[in-house]
């Protein structure tokens, strides 16, 4: 592509970004806040060493489970269930996880295959139902997210309760020591920080997988095809009911990592404070991304800097809830501009053309 | 009598395609006037026109003795003309009442004195003679009521011209009977109406006057008592055809594919074709011709597997390939040229080098040992093709929807011939295309052919359709009527066939 429309393509989350800001300018404005002292005080509080290890520590599952999404995405799949995909994976994994000890790496590794396993399975149901019954995924995936919160209070309670222990409320047994993943501290001499969770490494090798896996493979081109134009896909000899069976599982295969950096780094066990969400807000990170490895990260970090920089606001007496719009504000505008650089660079591309029909 | 439509010398042309030439048209008031041809003809572009949706580029309309212009439907409806499309406009989950008034006139938001309009309505009803219950839902009717509730709603916004596109397509039997009576009912109340189909024998039983259009041009306008059957096929295909061009190539004896008795039903259980069996040899080109709608379409899209068959065998060079997958079929050496290039054979927002291996992708060309894509090959196909076929693009980088559509179909051709497939299927090659890229197409086919490829070829463009066939078979009602020497057919053979007078 050329320079001219590499700057145009990355210039839309910019302007985003910025217009969004001034949005919420205007209404920190309006309730009597000055906005350019908010965001300089979230600033300041979102670099400070902390912040960082936080903010890296919280982008490691929203970046998971972007990509989780984004492979549906690719083909035109929308996985809205990757919330309860993930849930289900973590507390089977957290339980499974709590039973047996053996050497770190292996046990690490153990964790990860039940949780990718067990999540992959749950997806793969709105897959068959899709395929078979013709229900859309959209429905099927959210229903499945409310049954899979009812089978997690359930089973929290009544099966992978923690045996004999006096703690009031239900929770799995805590993984073994060699089931908890190391911290990277001493690797990036962070000694005096809290934990940098150990799974950031493999976020990364997932982003690095997510991106062979949709650009590099002959699997991958079949979902994007499909994903642009079906019927073409369909006469270019890919099976449908196939592909879909094989997007939905591969999601819900990522989505089942994206619990695992609380549970393997800090919460150690399955609580009934595990944290939700992660699923949908993976959603908007995959949107912001645009689906692609690279952008799906800053947008994670982007999300997460806000979250923890957002913290500091209630001490300021300006409401937190701010951040929430920042959010919102950002997503909303750069969908749009997505939209107006895709014509921008269509109808470039279609003046070059013409130009070498004339000579 | 007087004159319902009257049009001057009405003249449109798309990018590459003259689609009305100097079109002069008669319509008398109270009268059905039937507008024949083949598909691609320029009837639509005529009832577009007329209809408002579409400027002329030169000559004038005159509705009722007065000239006017149109710019969109809602001055065509003003000035009493309606239309009935193909395919219906109606809001399922919504009543027959509700329909009708669904844009009409702002009732007001508190009340839509839905009564007020239920009397009036009903009024153009008896008036006409035309019955429904208007308190039924829309998807509790027949396609025979939703058609009657779409007249309804245009007479009831004050038409007085009717346009109907093809509305027997869509129909049973007893449905046509039942339609033709009602249409007869608003010819004896002062309405006219214009009724576009090909099927001649209704054009017979219904017609006051017919108009047989062909290539942009009108060809005539006849009364029906005057003009027979065979006269009306003649001048829908022509008095003359092309003869194919003398080939130094003899076919061979291996046959390529072989069709036994193969019969589909679509999903409502409506046959698509029924009993068809043909076989096509190496170095040979096989033309399907028919009027579109008569399950050619459906019979080569059941070769490759998109269409599944009800009954019959297919082979592929002597191997059944029935229980096989689209991709096997498209793997072991058949190509497939789709009709609708943008729809069905690219990826309109992808560049060359993507659209390249679409089809493909299982080849080893294209795929490696560990399961990826072999880019580089990729782009040096896509290149080799930009040069044989000479493709206008700035490069491979270049994505498929910035080409111009003569420009996307050499692409695809080009793909489809690479790697010396051994079946050729192509499906409306050149529809909509400029001449050049048009000749350097047949071209390719001519030369591929003479190389050993089978070809079977579905046009609607008889030059195209003769002008490249070794032999022809005829589609009618989704059966195989005919077998045709491309060398000696004549107008009279072809037109019968095609249009059911033949059998």
């Amino acid at each position: 592509m050329k320079l001219r429309l590499r700057i145009a393509s990355f210039s839309a989350p910019l302007v985003a970004l910025s217009i969004a800001f001034g949005l919420s300018s205007l209404i920190l404005l309006f309730i009597g806040k000055d906005p350019i002292e908010t965001f300089r005080i979230m600033f300041e509080y979102g670099i400070k060493g902390k912040s960082i290890v936080s903010i890296i520590n919280r982008s490691i599952p929203l970046y998971i489970s972007a990509i989780a999404v984004a492979v549906g995405f690719k083909m035109g799949l929308f996985n809205i269930g990757v919330e309860g995909q993930y849930l289900v994976a973590s507390l089977i994994a957290a339980f499974v996880g709590s039973q047996f000890s053996i050497i770190t790496p292996i046990h690490i590794l153990f964790i990860i295959i039940i949780a990718v396993a067990s999540s992959a399975m749950w997806a793969a149901i709105a897959g068959y139902l899709k395929v078979k019954k013709g229900i859309h995924e959209v429905i099927s995936t959210i229903m499945l997210n409310y049954i899979g919160t009812g089978l997690i209070a359930y089973g929290l309670t009544n099966v992978f309760d923690e045996a004999g222990s006096d703690y009031e409320l239900p929770r799995t047994p805590e993984l073994p020591e060699s089931g908890k993943m190391p911290a990277l501290n001493n690797l990036f001499r962070l000694e005096d920080l809290q934990d940098l969770h150990g799974f950031l490494f493999v976020a990364i090798v997932v982003g690095i997988f997510y991106y062979w896996l949709v650009w590099k493979t002959t699997l991958g081109f079949d979902l994007r095809i499909t994903g642009a134009n079906p019927v073409a896909a369909k006469f270019s000899g890919i099976n449908p009911n196939r592909l879909i069976i094989v997007a939905m599982v591969t999601s819900g295969g990522f989505a089942g990592l994206v619990g695992l950096g609380p549970l393997l780094g800090y919460f150690h066990r399955f609580t009934i404070d595990f944290p939700t969400g992660l699923g949908f807000a993976g959603i908007a990170v995959a949107l912001l991304g645009r689906n692609h490895p690279f952008g799906m990260g800053i947008g994670a970090l982007l999300f997460a800097f806000l979250e923890r920089s957002s913290q500091i606001l209630d001490l300021n007496d300006v409401p937190k809830e701010i951040e929430r719009m920042l959010q919102a504000f950002i997503l909303l505008i750069v969908v749009v501009f997505y939209e107006i650089i895709r014509r921008f660079i269509v109808k470039q591309q279609v003046k070059d053309a013409s130009k070498k029909v004339e000579t | 009598m007087n004159i319902a439509i009257n049009t001057n010398n009405i003249s449109k042309s798309y990018p590459g395609v003259l689609a009305n030439s100097n079109v002069s048209i008669q319509i008398d008031e109270s009268s059905i006037h039937a507008i024949v041809g083949e598909n691609g003809a320029g009837k639509s572009t005529l009832m577009k026109i007329l209809y408002g949706m579409t400027k002329p580029d030169s000559g004038s309309i005159e509705i009722f003795n007065e000239i006017v212009t149109m710019s969109s439907p809602k001055d065509s409806i003003t000035l009493g003309i309606g239309m009935v499309h193909q395919h219906f406009m109606l809001a399922k989950n919504l009543t027959v009442l509700e329909n009708i008034i669904l844009g009409i006139d702002r009732p007001s938001l508190k009340n839509l004195g839905l009564k007020k309009y239920k009397k009036a309505i009903e009024e153009v009803m008896s008036n006409y003679s035309l019955d429904i219950d208007l308190n039924m839902y829309v998807e509790d009717l027949s396609v025979g009521e939703k058609q009657r509730v779409e007249i309804i709603k245009v007479l009831f916004r004050g038409a007085k011209i009717l346009i109907l596109d093809e509305p027997t397509a869509v129909l049973v039997p007893q449905e046509v009977d039942e339609l033709f009576n009602n249409l007869k009912n608003l010819r004896e109340n002062g309405v006219t109406i214009i009724f576009i189909s090909h099927k001649l024998d209704e054009v017979l039983e219904i017609a006051d006057q017919i108009s047989v259009m062909r290539s942009g041009q009108l060809i005539d306008s006849v009364r029906n008592m005057n003009v027979s059957k065979i006269e009306l096929a003649e001048m829908m295909i022509g008095k003359s055809l092309p003869s194919p061009p003398p080939r130094s190539t003899e076919k061979k004896q291996n046959k390529i594919i072989e069709l036994k008795n193969v019969s589909s039903n679509n999903v409502d259980g409506r046959q698509l074709f029924k009993n068809i069996s043909f076989s096509l040899y190496g170095s040979e080109i096989l033309g399907i011709a028919g009027v579109e709608g008569n399950g050619q379409k459906e019979v080569v899209e059941s070769i490759i597997g998109i269409e599944k068959l009800e009954s019959g065998e297919i082979f592929f060079n002597g191997e059944k390939i029935n229980d096989k997958t689209t991709r096997e079929r498209l793997d072991s050496g058949i190509s497939f040229i789709p009709e609708d290039r943008q729809l069905q054979a690219m990826i309109m927002d992808m560049n060359l080098t993507n659209n390249v291996i679409i089809g493909r992708q299982n080849i080893k060309k294209y795929k490696s040992n560990f399961a990826t894509v072999k880019t580089k090959n990729a782009v040096k196909e896509s290149e080799n093709i930009i040069s044989l076929f000479d493709v206008k693009t700035p490069g491979t980088n270049t994505l498929a929807t910035a080409l111009s559509g003569g420009n996307q179909q050499k692409f695809v051709v080009g793909r489809e011939l690479e790697d010396d497939p051994s079946l050729l299927i192509a499906s409306q090659p050149t529809r909509g295309i400029d001449i050049g890229a048009q000749a350097l197409i047949w071209e390719k086919l001519r030369e591929s052919r003479d190389n050993g490829l089978g070809v079977l070829l579905i046009s609607a463009d008889l030059e195209e359709l003769i002008g490249l066939s070794d032999r022809i078979v005829v589609f009618y009602q989704g059966s195989l009527v005919t077998e045709l020497s491309s060398e000696e057919v004549s107008p009279e053979d072809l037109g019968g066939y095609m249009t059911g007078l033949k059998k």
